[in-house]
């Protein structure tokens, strides 16, 4: 059942810029909800809309089947993190915490015995006589979101509250908020650009591009059957290809003069340029002959044009085909001491699955001309 | 290529010797560099320390002249009016304080919150009691406030709430820029919104939020605000009220010595409080850290 509700949101600053248009969303209860996009696409103004900053110029918010559209942000019962943790420096971490509910007139004792399960939850049980600059930026956010969960708001909003960590307590914190939320069972809202955060910690994953949604799925959707040509491009790596449809009906398509099959949807005439979309994990790289891979898995030859180690991934850059027609295409292995690298310029195979070979712009119906046209864009 | 040790041997060779001599001149190393500075700095601070303790010393010297030296402070701490000028002055500059932070506080946190493109004309308002000369604002409140529809100076409470309201006025400029200052140094927007979303009104907000974390730059907004109400002449001679400003020119009319015995307590009591003032920030919690890790 709904619990949190955007229906038409529409937001327009004054000067005429429009930050969030045609925004719908239906989350259940304990859901959790990450806004994915870069800058500017309007993740944080819709979050602000529904925490009650701003007002939305068009469509309506409900919370739990009321509508709050203009219901003032301190009557909305929503706590919100923000980025840069906004604890209150004149009050102790226990003084912090307790603030929202001695505004509620919650009496002493009660607010003592909130504090310390609070405190128990976020590990911090002896911390809570220190001030904020006393603390370390993971604790602040820590108490940060200690302070929003003891209200016991209706929806949990998070505005990129890991941006301001270094790595190692950013994946320890993320993994500290989504038990918690799984634990409190609580509707959770969370803004970041960050799509490694997002496809780890979300229920469904909200990607936006310039005020609009892109997609909305789960994180296996968003990464394995992007929507649009953005979605595949902003979330993951992506070798963004044309390829040339020899026969619409039955998959069959060309990289660099070589034919190679895919199980997307495909329209158009033979000849046709399309864009397509293929993850570097999706693809094997082989040295030596032509590998007897099975039927209907894609074989192509290619030459060694780069290689970077990344750590636990070793990246091949190599180019299909010659001349106009040749496509530059990312392949990731992962990495191990008997790695065999090919020499750059060595000739190899690579193959992959059809099903690993997604057609932009054709996979969704409700595709816009638009998005084709970004398509072709960005190709 | 011409030029360097190439085309003429003997003014080559000779050139980056040259070209390291005037370097060297024009770039001194590190050493000499704050070797140097570190001299025009204690030049700078002798002659600033000159420059304010020759008249204190000037004025202390001709404080002691009288025989025995302590006549004139003897005198001054012996005088009623002294210490009803003076007490008469510190109540109003509380009052002053009070009122003058009660209208400042809201007003340049709604400013910086809501209408941060009101700031250039909010700031040109706060300054104009110093564009404005005292006589004439004094004049005009006497004058508008002594005919109808409402006559305050028939009153003593009258003149005595016309002088908190003209010293309110005074104390615009160093409350609002102190007071601006300590809303710079944190972030008001975030703040405001956390406690907005923890159910906060907005009394609650400033009462809870924003008055603590300002109250190291209230309290020297309430310093310097003190600190012109007890010398202001202009306004208190006029309003014949008996502060301790008319009560100084008063003492300077009369008397030789005194005077400078004054002068040094009221230093000595400017001086108090700045260290209370110093003792309170030591004392403060409010280190404001937006964000970034530590």
């Amino acid at each position: 059942m709904t619990f949190l509700e955007l229906t038409g949101v529409r937001k327009q600053f004054p000067g005429g810029v429009v930050a969030v248009q045609n925004f719908d969303l239906s989350a259940a209860r304990g859901e959790f909800v990450s806004f994915l996009g870069p800058s500017g696409c309007g993740k944080t103004t819709t979050l602000r809309m529904i925490a009650g900053f701003e007002q939305p110029t068009d469509g309506t918010i409900k919370i739990d089947g009321k509508d709050v559209t203009n219901a003032a942000p301190n009557k909305r019962n929503v706590g919100m993190v923000f980025q840069s943790y906004a604890l209150f420096p004149n009050m102790s971490v226990a003084d912090n915490i307790a603030f929202g509910l001695k505004i509620r007139g919650t009496p002493g004792d009660k607010v003592r015995k909130r504090v310390d399960e609070l405190l128990e939850l976020i590990h911090l049980q002896d911390r809570g006589s220190r001030y904020p600059y006393q603390l370390s930026g993971g604790q602040q956010q820590r108490v940060a979101l200690a302070r929003a969960l003891a209200i016991e708001p209706t929806v949990l909003l998070l505005d990129e509250p890991l941006s301001a960590l270094d790595a190692k307590i950013r994946i320890a914190l993320r993994h500290e908020i989504r038990q918690i939320q799984r634990q409190l069972g609580i509707t959770t809202v969370y803004v970041t650009h960050d799509q490694e955060e997002a496809l780890e910690l979300s229920d469904r994953v909200v990607v936006m591009s310039e005020g609009r949604v892109e997609q909305i799925g789960t994180p296996f959707e968003i990464y394995n059957f992007p929507a649009t040509p953005f979605v595949a491009s902003f979330v993951g790596t992506l070798n963004a290809i044309a390829a040339r449809i020899v026969d619409a009906g039955s998959g069959r398509l060309a990289i660099g003069g070589r034919e190679i099959r895919t199980t997307s949807t495909l329209t158009g005439a033979p000849g046709d340029v399309v864009g397509v979309a293929l993850r570097p994990e999706m693809i094997t790289l082989v040295e030596g002959p032509e590998p007897d891979v099975g039927p209907g898995r894609n074989v192509v030859p290619a030459t060694v044009k780069d290689v970077a180690f990344l750590g636990a991934v070793v990246r091949f850059g190599v180019i299909v085909g010659e001349g106009d027609e040749a496509a530059s295409i990312d392949v990731d292995t992962f990495n191990n001491p008997n790695l065999a690298v090919p020499a750059i310029g060595a000739p190899v195979i690579i193959t992959f699955p059809p099903e690993a070979c997604l057609v932009l712009g054709t996979d969704v119906p409700e595709v816009t001309r638009d998005a084709l046209a970004a398509a072709e864009a960005l190709l | 290529m011409s030029g360097g040790s190439g085309g003429t041997p003997g003014f080559g060779a000779r050139l980056p010797e040259a070209f390291e001599s005037l370097q060297g001149s024009l770039n001194p190393s590190p050493k000499r560099r704050r070797g140097r500075g570190a001299l025009w700095a204690w030049i700078v601070v002798i002659l600033g320390a000159t420059y304010f303790i020759v008249p204190l010393i000037a004025t202390l010297e001709f404080s002691l002249r009288p025989e025995p030296p302590t006549r004139a402070y003897v005198n001054v701490l012996a005088d009623k009016r002294f210490f009803d000028g003076l007490r008469y002055s510190f109540i109003v500059g509380l009052i002053t304080i009070v009122l003058s932070l009660g209208l400042i506080v809201p007003t340049a946190y709604w400013v910086r919150l809501r209408l941060p493109r009101l700031r250039p004309v909010v700031e040109f308002v706060t300054l104009l009691p110093f564009v404005l000369p005292p006589i004439v604002l004094a004049y005009g409140l006497i004058r508008f406030y002594s005919r109808q529809p409402l006559v305050l100076t028939g009153t003593e409470l009258g003149s005595d709430l016309l002088l908190v309201a003209a010293y309110v006025v005074l104390s615009f400029p160093y409350m609002y820029r102190a007071v601006d200052n300590g809303l710079a140094s944190m972030d008001v927007r975030v703040m405001t919104e956390a406690a907005q979303s923890l159910g906060a009104g907005w009394f609650r907000i400033l009462w809870s939020v924003i008055f603590p974390n300002l109250r190291t730059a209230a309290l020297s907004g309430a310093f310097l605000t003190l600190a012109i109400v007890i010398g202001e002449f202009t306004i208190a001679s006029n309003l014949a009220r008996d502060a301790f400003g008319p009560y100084l020119s008063l003492l300077g009319r009369d008397k030789i010595y005194e005077p400078a015995a004054v002068s040094l307590i009221s230093f000595g009591l400017t001086w108090l409080a700045m260290i209370f003032l110093a003792l309170v920030a030591r004392g403060s919690r409010t280190r404001v850290q937006i964000g970034g890790a530590r």
